[in-house]
Order: structure tokens, then C-alpha cells, then sequence
């Protein structure tokens, strides 16, 4: 017994969600990720932004594997997942929506949201129709596309493209969703949309997303995380990002005229 | 339309084409007979392509190396071993269900034309086997399989594989097995993730599919049936030999799949049956036959660009699986 004792002692420090130490991608002799340690409680909303080419999609790409690193580790929920193949850790939890509109547009509405319902179900055990029915019909639902499950995704307009992906997403049911700059291309109207729509599934999820559109960072993210070169500049609440005098150099300076 | 109606009657479509396949048994001049019992062994065949065509999007081009494991699986233990047909016919199936698997796990790694090159070395290899081992296959020459070890012995009554109204029979009952298979397998949720892989694969992946062992499983399940469809040929028909084994019909069942429409599930009985009379027809009129079966296929791709089936179901029968 008295071995344990120095770990009963320890005071209980919350594992982050995701965790990644000193890591590192290397493009060529390019370091697009240089030694960075992140950090993600669970609960959070958390934006990162960033001039482009600051690594910011690289950084995601690493944490739900895509991308493999050149040094350095990736924890999930203080597990060791850095060797994990991606398919894995989506099963294990973390969700990736595209940068650009990655969806399968030949196949139904229904069709594209059933496959990852259907992936989630196999993981519990067998498939049954009526609970791949309920899976697609509660992600559609909530995304507003439900009228329109029987049409070929590729027929459907830019907008609901972005939001039928982000049906695939949900219907996964992930405990990090990673959202790689979901506002990009829509209108003001739609925006606003997608903007309650993160915060509603905030309240199930944990979501990390890259983001350019500064009103929407500003009015979702619970904290803000910038990158310049392949390192995190700052890190902090909304309003100590905006007061930032590093930040403001880098980039929200840039944007001043906004 | 409701699910449960459109797939009954998806269901019905499928059991009236097998109705009439059967009624057709009885109707059929013998001489048609005797060619829709091969066609709809090639039609097996051309089903196993398909699944690894049409519904994973992998174009391989050395089937005929499946083909070949079920005859020679079959054959072989049946000539030299004096195994009886059943046994043959099984272990045909299981051999190219192996050498699926063992050809797919490497195969795998590559994609597009990696992998039609791949497949075709490999099939190549298996060709060049059967010819190395001139003692027991006979090469080219082949093995003649005698009437009286093709025979199956159910209890007191004997079929034999020698009687054409027992060989169709038999070719149907084959058909119809693996017609309703992959029909249900296309319909299940395997089948969609198919789909999906062949639609996007990327996206799979981050769906938290295990994309290669999708692939190495569908390429499995087409070894089976292309497996299934050797030995059955090589036991109805009596004979095992090299040319199963050749590019030719690697390439065969690729044309079969496009022609009768690829991601069908009857198209593969369309194409191969369209493509034999097609042959039988030209090669009866001129010696330049090949001139004809080419003229046909223009034709076909031109009005016909998704193949017979596949178009169909484009224009005007959209609820075709």
C-alpha cells in the first residue's frame, strides 16, 4: 500500500482532451508545426487563427492524424495516440470536418450522413435499419437538412454541402468535432446559422476550429489560440487576444481595416 | 415510394430474372441451352469482377488468376487425386479465396494504375505457374476431367455433370446463389461502404473506416465468386487449361462489366451474355469476327456509355440496385 500512497497525495489535475507535446512537422525544410505544446480542456470552443500558411491546418492534421508528425507526441484524454492510425482516433473520438468540402456527391443525402451512423453503430455491435434511420434523421435534423435525404449531395447548393458535412461529423458522435474553417464561402445569413448551430453542439462536444471570419471567433470561441510559423503566438479569452500587442502585430493588425 | 416497397420490389425483380432463367432451362433449343450454361458461369465470374469494380472502384486486371484458382483448385484434386466433385468444387473456392488474399494484401498498397499493374503480374505469375508445371496441369494442352469422375452423389440419385439439363441446372442453382449474395451485399451496409470508398476515400478514413481492410475484405469476397465460377466451369465443362489462365480473361470479365453496366448487379449477366452472342454470331459470319465484336462494342459504349444496364437505370429505371 504504501507505494500508492504518493498518488492518492497528488492533487487531482484535470487531463486535457487533447494534449500534444514539442510537436513537429517538418515539409522539406519547411517547419510547418515547430515543437508546439497544445493544450484543449474538455468543454471548450476553441478558435485558431492565424496568417495563412501558420500551420494552423497542419496542427489539426497532426492531432486527429492525418498528417503524421516528425517528432513529438499527441495525447488523447491522456492516452498516447500519436501512433494511431486515423480511422482509429475517429473511432476513439475525435471528428474532422474538411477544409474544402470533402462529402460524397454521387451518393444520397441519406446515404452520406447513414455511412458514418452506420460506422458508429458497427463499432457497438450489428446495424439495424431502425437505428440507422434514427442516427440519420437526428444528424439531418439538426442541421436543417431533413426534407432533402433522398437527393444526390453533389445537387446540393454550396451551403448545405457545408452543412451536410457537418451532419457527418455530428452523426458520429465525437467527444472533439474539428472543424477546419467551416464558415469559409458562405453568405452572412448562413453564417449566422452555423454560428448557433456550433454552439449548440458545443454543448455535447468539444469543438476546435480554424477560423478566419474574426466575428465568428469572437462570438463562439471560448478561447483563442494564434499561430505564426508554425508556433503559438498567444494564447488566452477573446478579449486578451484582441488586447494582445504581439497578436495585433502578427495579424489582427493586419485585418484593422475590417 | 416507400424502403420496404422498393425493396420488394428490387427482391422480385431479382427472383423473376431467376424464374425465367429457370423457365428457360426447359424452353431453350439445346444448342442455347448449352450456351447459357456457360454464359451463366462467365455471368459468376463477371459478378465477382463487378463487386470489385462497380461497387469498390478497383479496376484489376488479372482476374483471370481467381478464375483460374477455382479451376485449377478444383481440378487438379479431381484428376490426380481422385477427389469427387463436391470436395473439388470447394477446394477451387478456397484457393482462390486465399490467393485473394494473399494477392490483395500487397495489391492494396497501391492505387489506380499501380494496381491494375500489380494485379496483372500476379495474374501473370499464375499463368506462367500453370505452364511451368507442364506434369501435372498439361500446359496448354490442358486436362481433360473424364465424365465419369464429374458426378455428384446425393445420397441414392447421381447427378452427372455430362448431362446438359443437369449442367444447367446446376450453372442456374450457381447463379442464383451468388446473383442473391451480392445483391444482398450490395444493399447491406458493407456494400455502401463500398461505395463510399470508391466514391471518396479519403473521407472514409476520416469517417473512421479502416479503408484497406474494406478493400482486402471486398477483394475476398470477388476471389470467392470468380473462384466459384472457375471450378464450377472446369467441373461442368471437363476441361482445365492454360488459356483460363491468360490476360484474355483477365480482360474478359472487364468487358462483361462494362458492357452490361458496371455497379448493376444483373448487369454482369447482361454483358456476358450480350458479349457471347455477340462472338458466337460474328465468328460464324466471317473469319474477321474481331472486326464485328469491335463495331459492337463502338455501339454500345456510344449509346450505351454506363453499359446496358447502367445506362438504363440512368434514363429511365432509377431504382435498379
Amino acid at each position: 500500500m504504501a507505494a500508492l500512497t504518493p498518488l492518492i497525495e497528488t492533487p487531482l489535475i484535470e487531463t486535457p482532451l487533447i494534449e500534444t507535446r514539442a510537436l513537429s512537422r517538418a515539409f522539406g525544410g519547411l517547419k510547418a508545426v515547430d515543437a508546439v505544446d497544445f493544450r484543449l480542456e474538455a468543454g471548450e470552443i476553441r478558435a485558431i487563427i492565424g496568417p495563412n500558411g501558420a500551420g494552423k491546418t497542419t496542427l489539426v492534421g497532426l492531432i486527429c492524424g492525418r498528417i503524421a508528425p516528425s517528432s513529438g507526441t499527441v495525447l488523447f484524454q491522456g492516452r498516447d495516440i500519436t501512433r494511431l492510425p486515423a480511422h482509429a482516433r475517429v473511432m476513439a473520438g475525435i471528428a474532422y470536418t474538411f477544409q474544402i468540402t470533402s462529402i460524397f456527391p454521387r451518393l444520397s443525402v441519406y446515404d452520406n450522413v447513414a455511412l458514418p451512423v452506420q460506422r458508429r453503430l458497427q463499432a457497438q455491435g450489428r446495424v439495424h435499419q431502425a437505428a440507422l434511420d434514427a442516427g440519420v434523421a437526428e444528424a439531418l435534423d439538426k442541421v436543417g437538412l431533413a426534407g432533402r435525404a433522398g437527393v444526390p449531395a453533389g445537387d446540393l447548393a454550396y451551403g448545405h454541402q457545408r452543412l451536410l458535412e457537418l451532419a457527418m461529423g455530428l452523426a458520429l458522435k465525437p467527444r472533439l468535432l474539428i472543424l477546419d474553417e467551416p464558415t469559409q464561402g458562405l453568405s452572412d445569413g448562413e453564417i449566422e446559422n452555423f454560428v448557433a448551430l456550433i454552439r449548440d453542439i458545443a454543448r455535447e462536444a468539444t469543438v476546435l476550429l480554424i477560423e478566419h471570419n474574426m466575428q465568428v471567433v469572437m462570438a463562439l470561441a471560448h478561447r483563442i489560440t494564434v499561430m505564426n510559423a508554425g508556433r503559438i503566438l498567444a494564447e488566452g479569452t477573446p478579449d486578451a487576444i484582441r488586447a494582445d500587442k504581439a497578436v495585433q502585430d502578427a495579424y489582427l493588425g493586419t485585418k484593422a481595416d475590417d | 415510394m416507400n424502403g420496404r416497397s422498393a425493396s420488394a420490389r428490387i427482391w422480385l425483380l431479382h427472383l423473376a430474372v431467376i424464374a425465367a432463367l429457370a423457365a428457360a432451362g426447359f424452353l431453350l433449343p439445346e444448342y442455347h441451352r448449352g450456351v447459357f450454361s456457360r454464359v451463366l458461369v462467365l455471368a459468376v465470374f463477371a459478378m465477382g469482377y463487378n463487386l470489385l469494380l462497380g461497387y469498390a472502384g478497383l479496376l484489376s486486371l488479372g482476374h483471370a488468376m481467381f478464375f483460374a484458382a477455382g479451376l485449377y483448385g478444383a481440378g487438379l484434386p479431381l484428376y490426380h487425386l481422385g477427389w469427387g466433385a463436391p470436395a473439388a468444387f470447394a477446394a477451387g473456392v478456397a484457393a482462390a479465396g486465399l490467393l485473394a488474399l494473399a494477392t490483395g494484401a500487397l495489391a492494396l498498397r497501391t492505387v489506380g494504375v499501380a494496381f491494375m499493374i500489380v494485379t496483372m503480374m500476379f495474374a501473370q505469375v499464375v499463368y506462367l505457374t500453370s505452364l511451368y508445371f507442364t506434369t501435372w496441369t498439361r500446359g496448354e494442352e490442358g486436362l481433360v476431367l473424364s465424365p465419369a469422375s464429374r458426378r455428384i452423389e446425393l445420397g441414392d440419385t447421381v447427378l452427372s455433370l455430362t448431362d446438359p439439363a443437369t449442367r444447367y441446372a446446376l450453372a442456374l442453382v450457381l447463379f442464383s446463389i451468388v446473383l442473391l449474395l451480392s445483391l444482398r451485399l450490395v444493399r447491406s451496409p458493407f456494400g455502401r461502404t463500398l461505395a463510399g470508398i470508391r466514391e471518396n476515400e479519403e473521407r472514409m478514413r476520416m469517417l473512421g473506416y479502416d479503408v484497406f481492410r474494406a478493400k482486402l475484405t471486398a477483394m475476398a469476397v470477388s476471389g470467392l465468386a470468380c473462384g466459384a465460377a472457375g471450378a464450377a466451369y472446369g467441373l461442368l465443362f471437363g476441361y482445365v487449361g492454360s488459356g483460363f489462365a491468360s490476360i484474355q480473361y483477365s480482360i474478359l470479365p472487364l468487358l462483361w462489366v462494362l458492357v452490361g453496366g458496371a455497379a448493376t448487379t444483373l448487369g454482369p449477366l447482361i454483358g456476358a451474355a450480350f458479349m457471347f452472342y455477340v462472338i458466337d454470331y460474328a465468328s460464324g459470319l466471317t473469319t474477321a469476327w474481331l472486326v464485328l465484336v469491335g463495331a459492337a462494342l463502338i455501339f454500345t459504349v456510344l449509346f450505351f456509355p454506363k453499359g446496358i444496364l447502367g445506362t438504363a437505370r440512368e434514363r429511365w429505371l432509377k431504382w435498379l440496385p
